[in-house]
Formats: C-alpha cells, sequence, structure tokens
C-alpha cells in the first residue's frame, strides 16, 4: 500500500466501490452486486492497465469530488459524464471519459454529473487499497459487505491507492459509441402464463417509463396495468440479475446488481444478458418497449456484446 | 423429483420440483443443490455462479460466456442424485424473547387467531422446525411448519423497518430478520442469538437449507444479558 489517498471533498449521491461481482452466495441470501454496468467498469481499468477485476470506484448521477495527496496517479473515467480535473493553480481542465488522465499531488477530480446515463466509472492504475469480502470487492449497502464497511462513501473519507504505477504510461483513447435505443430484449418467464391475453399483448407493444423508484437493486417502471388472471404471489423462489416481476399493482418492476435474492411474485419475463448494461443506465422518465427473443437468439446477441466488448478492449492494443 | 428444467433468461437454469410446499419435496431441491454445490466446490462443472435453492425450485445461474444453458440442463439431468453425499444437518436451538416490546404483532395475532398470547406461544415452542431455505436477506432462514391454529397471513401494510433479530410467523411458516429490512411478517419476538456473522466468513449463516431450528422462550433479562 502507498500512503497515496484521495480525500473525498463532496461524496456524490450513490459513491461505492464495485467490480465483477460476489458469487455463490446466493444460497445464503448474499446477492452478486458488482459494477452494474459491467463493459464500462471493464473498460475504465483497461485504460489505466489494470487486470479486468480490481475494484473501481462506481458513482451514479451526482458523482464525488476528489482530491488526491501524497502522491501522483494515472486514472481513467468511463460512462457519460461531464467531469472537470482542477489542476495545481486551479486551473480547470474538461475532462473527457474514454481517456486516461495523470492526476498529481493536491489536484482534484471533480465529478460533476452523468449525461444521459446513471452510472460511471473511476478506475485507478495500480488498483485501489481495499480488503476483499469473499473474493469481492463490491459494496452491498443493503446487508453492509465490502469495503467501507459496506456504506456508501461520506465527506471526509480516505481512499487508499493500491499500488501507484506512472512508469511507461501509454495514454490511450477509447472510441466509444453508445448505440442507444429504448428496446429491451427479454426472454419470456416462467409466469408468463398467468397473465391475461391482453395484457401479454400490451407487455410488448405499450412502451413502459422509468420510475424514480430505482436504484442499485431494481428499476420500477409505470406504464399499462398488467393483469394477473392466476395469483399476484408465488412460493418464494430463486432470482436474477434482469429478472422482470410483476406485484399485485400490475407494473413491472426489472432487478438488478443488488436484487434480493428470493422473492414471490410473478416472472413475466427476463431481460437477456446482452441489454443489462443498457437498462441499469436508463434514466427516469425514458420510457422503454420490450421485444421478445428467443433464447437462441439471446445467445447470438450475448456473443455480438461480447465481441463488442473485446474490441473496444483490444482496440489500442 | 425435478418436473421440468427450463431456462430462466438466457443465463440461468430453472429446476421444478412442482408446486407443493413440504418437507420431503424441498429434500430433492436441497439434494440437487449439494450434489451441484459440491461439483462446483470440486470444479469438476464451469461457469456455475450461484444455486438457489427454494421450498420447490432449484435456479442455477451461470456465467454465459463460460457455459449455457443446454450443457448444464444435460448435467443436471445427468447427476446421480442417489449417491450419498456427506452433509451433516444440524439441529440448532434460538432463543426468543417474546415480551411486548420485541413480540409486535400480539394485538394482530390474539384477534386474528382468537387465540391468547400464551395459547399461540404454546403452539409455537419447543416444536422442530425446517429449513426450506435461506435468503431475501442475508441468512434470513424460511422454516417450517408451524401448526396450523397459528398461521396467519401477512401484515396489510409491511412495515418500513423490522427490527434485527425479530422472529416472524406468515402462513405456515417462520423465519428470523437477521438485519433490520422491510417486511410483512407477523413478528412474535426477538433472539438475541447472531444468526449471520459477516465476521465467520468460512460459514457466516448459522442456519441452512436442511437443517432443524427449535425455538425457546426467554425472559427479558436472559435476553438483555444472552451476549454477555
Amino acid at each position: 500500500m502507498t500512503n497515496t489517498f484521495f480525500e473525498i471533498m463532496r461524496p456524490g449521491i450513490n459513491t461505492t466501490i464495485q467490480d465483477t461481482g460476489r458469487n455463490h452466495l446466493y444460497h445464503i441470501g448474499i446477492t452478486v452486486s458488482g459494477a452494474i454496468d459491467q463493459r464500462n467498469y471493464k473498460l475504465a481499468n483497461n485504460l489505466v492497465n489494470n487486470k479486468s477485476n480490481e475494484a473501481a470506484i462506481e458513482f451514479a448521477y451526482q458523482g464525488p469530488l476528489l482530491k488526491l495527496k501524497n502522491g501522483n496517479i494515472n486514472f481513467a473515467i468511463t460512462g457519460s459524464i461531464f467531469f472537470n480535473i482542477i489542476r495545481k493553480n486551479s486551473e480547470i481542465e474538461e475532462g473527457k471519459c474514454y481517456q486516461n488522465y495523470i492526476l498529481k499531488d493536491g489536484e482534484q477530480i471533480d465529478i460533476i454529473s452523468t449525461k444521459k446515463s446513471v452510472y460511471g466509472y473511476l478506475a485507478v492504475s495500480g488498483g485501489l487499497a481495499l480488503e476483499e469480502t469473499w473474493k469481492s470487492y463490491s459494496i452491498n449497502t443493503k446487508a453492509e459487505i465490502g469495503p467501507n464497511n459496506g456504506r456508501k462513501y461520506t465527506v471526509n473519507q480516505k481512499i487508499f491507492i493500491k499500488k501507484s504505477i506512472l512508469e511507461n504510461i501509454k495514454f490511450r483513447k477509447i472510441d466509444y459509441k453508445d448505440y442507444y435505443n429504448n428496446i429491451v430484449r427479454v426472454i419470456k418467464g416462467p409466469n408468463f402464463d398467468y397473465f391475461s391475453d391482453e395484457a401479454k399483448h400490451i407487455f410488448f407493444k405499450e412502451t413502459y417509463s422509468v420510475t424514480r423508484l430505482t436504484d442499485r437493486m431494481g428499476m420500477r417502471l409505470d406504464g399499462p396495468y398488467l393483469e394477473n388472471k392466476v395469483s399476484t404471489n408465488i412460493k418464494s423462489e430463486g432470482l436474477i440479475k434482469g429478472v422482470i416481476q410483476v406485484p399485485a399493482d400490475g407494473k413491472p418492476i426489472i432487478l438488478l446488481a443488488d436484487h434480493g435474492t428470493i422473492g414471490g411474485y410473478p416472472k413475466i419475463g427476463t431481460v437477456i444478458t446482452a441489454d443489462l448494461d443498457k437498462v441499469a443506465q436508463l434514466t427516469y422518465g425514458t420510457k422503454i418497449q420490450f421485444q421478445e427473443v428467443n433464447l437462441e437468439e439471446a445467445e447470438k446477441l450475448f456473443k455480438e456484446y461480447m465481441d463488442k466488448t473485446s474490441k473496444y478492449l483490444n482496440e489500442h492494443n | 423429483m425435478i418436473k421440468n428444467i427450463s431456462n430462466l433468461g438466457d443465463a440461468a437454469v430453472y429446476c421444478d420440483f412442482g408446486q407443493e410446499v413440504n418437507e420431503t419435496v424441498n429434500s430433492y431441491v436441497v439434494n440437487y443443490f449439494n450434489h451441484l454445490a459440491n461439483l462446483v466446490k470440486n470444479k469438476e462443472i464451469q461457469g456455475i455462479n450461484n444455486l438457489t435453492p427454494s421450498y420447490n425450485k432449484l435456479i442455477v445461474s451461470f456465467d454465459l460466456s463460460l457455459t449455457n444453458f443446454s450443457k448444464l440442463k444435460k448435467i443436471i439431468e445427468n447427476l446421480d442424485i442417489k449417491k450419498d453425499i456427506k452433509k451433516n444437518f444440524k439441529k440448532i436451538k434460538i432463543p426468543v424473547c417474546c415480551e411486548d416490546e420485541y413480540g409486535l404483532d400480539f394485538d394482530r395475532l390474539t384477534k386474528k387467531l382468537n387465540l391468547s398470547k400464551e395459547k399461540i406461544l404454546k403452539l409455537y415452542f419447543n416444536k422442530e422446525y425446517f429449513c426450506y431455505m435461506t435468503g431475501f436477506i442475508a441468512g434470513m432462514p424460511f422454516l417450517g411448519n408451524i401448526s396450523e391454529k397459528i398461521r396467519c397471513e401477512r401484515l396489510e401494510t409491511p412495515r418500513i423497518k423490522v427490527p434485527k433479530g425479530s422472529v416472524g410467523i406468515t402462513e405456515q411458516f417462520a423465519n428470523i430478520y437477521t438485519f433490520e429490512s422491510p417486511g410483512g411478517w407477523n413478528i412474535i419476538g426477538n433472539t438475541p442469538k447472531e444468526i449471520f456473522k459477516k465476521s465467520n466468513l468460512q460459514d457466516p449463516a448459522l442456519i441452512k437449507p436442511g437443517d432443524k431450528v427449535i425455538f425457546y422462550q426467554i425472559s427479558k433479562e436472559e435476553y438483555l444479558k444472552f451476549n454477555d
């Protein structure tokens, strides 16, 4: 560990540490957590030459204001983010995502806000000096597991840098293109037939909007009522990221990275893995439309998603 | 036995053991869970991220970049589940204090069930319950079956905060809130015993699927002194 650290001057509204997530614990009620947008998390680490599962700082909407102390670092930010680098003589440099920068002792990173999305990532070359809990650095605020006693960061806290690597820095850029559309692809769920014919039709035809009742656990949607003809409760059973539950109020909820491990609402569908990053980044008020795909198509779309991620990762090597 | 295996999305296998909720069906689920967990532990199977047993389902979630539904379906169909696996189910005793400040819902329960508090507690305590599953929040056990005479539906309006340690009942089940959490179960008392220990990294959850649990009543004095 170095003595170099970020002092948190402003924490931002939802600043945590995340990585690829925590596995093999669903059966005791501990959810996966991890970066909610895995591709952008990986790209941030890649830009500063970290291994792909190094811990990164995740923030939402308003990000943190961080002051670097006792050393210099190489960092990168990914997402769709407004940020400034406040240099030593108070000179403000407008930051660009998808490229790396050197930050010197006493300088600051001011992550002002996300633009058309919710989450962003800050990775530091050499990583952050944190301890793993069950082989993951992810903060799970609900069960208070992970670094910082499983809590969001607050003002005046410090985040130490593990190993500041400044030799042979390559300045890298990724030409990231956000292919933005509002189609969310879904495989029908085990309780699809609990819903009326009209509800089934509505689900894939009408639009639903993202409400403010959205966090790392899940995304509540608003839109036409989905009539359940069988039962609005099922015997509690396991859940995964992307499951779309419909409780008695007839409005779908999409489960995200910090979801409960079991639940008792009918599952109308599951968002395909290739669309999970995109869904998590949808801002309040965005209107989305569900589109049905089958398993074979979903697997093909996942391969395309992976190929595209690899293309970005290899772009500058 | 598994009645049907289907896909839950593109990255999970949904093993359906039917609609019934009883110890026999759940034992099948737990047996499959233990067999698969052993394969994962011994690295004899690739790509599984999580196994979630519940009353009558087992969900196997996986990393789609390492495996896929059809491969795992075949493995699950061909599991030799008759093979005995060494698994010691425990019998765990849990102390519960039911004084009014901990037993939050006796007003409701005595009215709904038309039984006195003493009668409810008599029917509840010193019986062996079976752990069907753990989850929702870390380490929360779902236990059953409680006496038919004390079965009651959830609160109409769930509490925003149920205190840590609360012991709740709903329908045929009992549970323990391992953390402060929102929840709608009828709270009959509170246990001073730590059910989920984060610091115990090897074995954080005291109660696991297949274990037996016996609740016994303690006084407030005993409750307050329990962790001294």
